[in-house]
């Protein structure tokens, strides 16, 4: 897949007034790739995935989603096209941002309707369809609110599925779910990378990462420290920032025996048994 | 002290007809005070977009800071050394609509930025135009929001509307002024005046409490 990238960043540069987010990143999602953004909080991922729609604009740098330039030299692209890419980029948001005062079925169709001029049958039948695949077919009529988190971000992405993008963008999609609920939402994206969807996926689930990664990118300062396959990155990490980063979220997540490379392995051993 | 209420209920025709009027004013400023509280409220929400945003400061301005009676007056008294002569039933309906409107924008405005930023990012990223995530996503959930506070905007709108009597407008206050010209019973016919503007008020508010009650019933609210 060298020959083509679904999205490709050069240069990014963006800062909150003094505070600079992104310091000059480069870096691109292969076609029908997983590429998962991992790094420690305020490092910058989650900017660096909102600038691929256009949520957020980066002040410097070019961005460009399948050969269309979506930013161009820090210039975003007019909002009519803006309007047109963003159909072809399918956004997954931490807290789901479902539609409360529709209903799953109508959280799915709205899109298609009022965007790719699909009759409401027609929709209907896209939205079944995509609910069925997520698990959710027998919640087509319930209310959002009546949904579990797990279910929620279902929906969210049978949601954007339904605008049959290019690309899915993933903004850390299970950290506001109960543990027990993040499972059925992983299963769902695995679905998809197995199925040859492009996917840029910011998460701190690194048995995610492992699994289901083609590309492991570690921010951290807003810049990308690191990338790399992720049996490289989780067994031998270049950077001294990746392994403590790693140390600490692996040894948080509970599996810091068979995921970490020996060394920081034996400094949490020691770490966790100070008399041994 | 003996109350004697039998001159007011002797014209009751004439409050009936006043009570009409009110209504009908109130009806066609509360109908404009809403359209233009939306349009100003949606004007008011993006300070980048300056000429918008500045001219429909000013109208909240004007209008919400200067005394509905003495806008009233401006309408009816002052317009016409301009040329411009205006019904006095209109300038009643543009005056307390100009007024209530101010009032409704904010509600407006306020409604809509209490929603959630995730509910507009998520139409965005879907592909919709700003107009259309504002119309088919922000707005339905800002409008049920919006119910409490405008009912309270219509209840004062009825109850300011006694004003326009004072512009030759035959209303419900009017009428009961006329009867106490007549029969000098002011205490009974306010009495009785006050007994029907609570029972227009009530009305207003049992409408929207019945209207609020089905968009929450339809999932509307979480």
């Amino acid at each position: 897949m060298s020959t083509s990238d679904m999205i490709r960043i050069r240069d990014l540069h963006k800062s909150y007034g003094s505070h600079k987010v992104l310091t000059g990143i480069d870096f691109s999602v292969p076609t029908s790739q997983v590429v998962v953004v991992i790094g420690p909080s305020g490092s910058g991922k989650s900017t660096l995935l909102r600038c691929c729609n256009g949520l957020e604009v980066a002040q410097e740098g070019t961005i460009e989603i399948d050969g269309r330039a979506l930013l161009e030299h820090g210039r975003l692209l007019p909002e009519v096209q803006l309007n047109a890419l963003r159909t072809q980029v399918g956004m997954v948001f931490q807290s789901f941002n479902l539609f409360p005062h529709l209903s799953v079925l109508e959280n799915v169709t709205v899109g298609p309707r009022t965007l790719r001029g699909m009759r409401r049958a027609e929709a209907d039948a896209l939205a079944k369809t995509l609910l069925a695949k997520v698990g959710l077919q027998d919640k087509t009529e319930a209310m959002p609110a009546s949904l579990s988190g797990g279910q929620k971000q279902r929906v969210a992405i049978a949601r954007a599925l339904a605008m049959e993008p290019k690309v899915m963008l993933f903004d850390e999609p299970t950290s506001a779910l109960d543990p027990e609920l993040v499972g059925e939402v992983l299963q769902v994206m695995k679905l998809l990378a197995k199925e040859g969807m492009t996917m840029m996926v910011v998460t701190h689930e690194m048995g995610f990462a492992r699994d289901v990664a083609d590309v492991v990118a570690v921010m951290d300062g807003g810049r990308i420290i690191e990338l790399g396959a992720p049996e490289v990155i989780f067994t031998a990490p270049r950077q001294a920032r990746t392994r403590e980063f790693l140390h600490a979220v692996l040894s948080a997540q509970g599996s810091v025996a068979n995921a970490l490379p020996p060394a920081a392995s034996a400094d949490a051993a020691a770490a966790a048994n100070p008399l041994g | 002290m003996n109350l004697d209420f039998s001159p007011v209920f002797a014209d009751w025709e004439s409050l009936a007809s006043g009570a009409l009027v009110t209504i009908e004013i109130t009806a066609f400023a509360l109908l404009l005070g809403c359209v233009i509280g939306l349009l100003v409220g949606i004007g008011r929400l993006n300070p980048q977009r300056r000429i918008v945003y500045g001219l429909c400061s000013l109208y909240l301005l004007c209008f919400r800071g200067t005394p509905l009676l003495v806008q009233l007056f401006i309408w009816f008294y002052g317009l016409p050394q301009f040329g411009v002569k205006l019904p006095a039933f209109a300038c009643g309906v543009l005056g307390l609509a100009m007024y209530s409107g101010a009032y409704v924008s904010e509600i407006v405005r306020g409604s809509i930025q209490s929603i959630d930023r995730g509910q507009a990012e998520a139409a965005r990223s879907l592909g919709m135009s700003s107009g259309q995530a504002m119309r088919i996503i922000i707005l339905p959930q800002a409008l049920v929001r919006m119910i409490p506070p405008l009912g309270n905007e219509f209840i004062a709108l009825i109850k300011n509307s006694a004003l326009v009597s004072l512009l030759t407008i035959h209303d419900l206050m009017h009428e009961g002024q006329k009867i106490i010209a007549v029969s000098y019973r002011s205490l009974e016919t306010y009495l009785v005046i006050a007994l029907v503007y609570l029972v227009l008020t009530t009305i207003t508010t049992t409408i929207l409490r019945y209207i609020e009650k089905r968009l929450r019933a339809g999932g509307m609210v979480q």
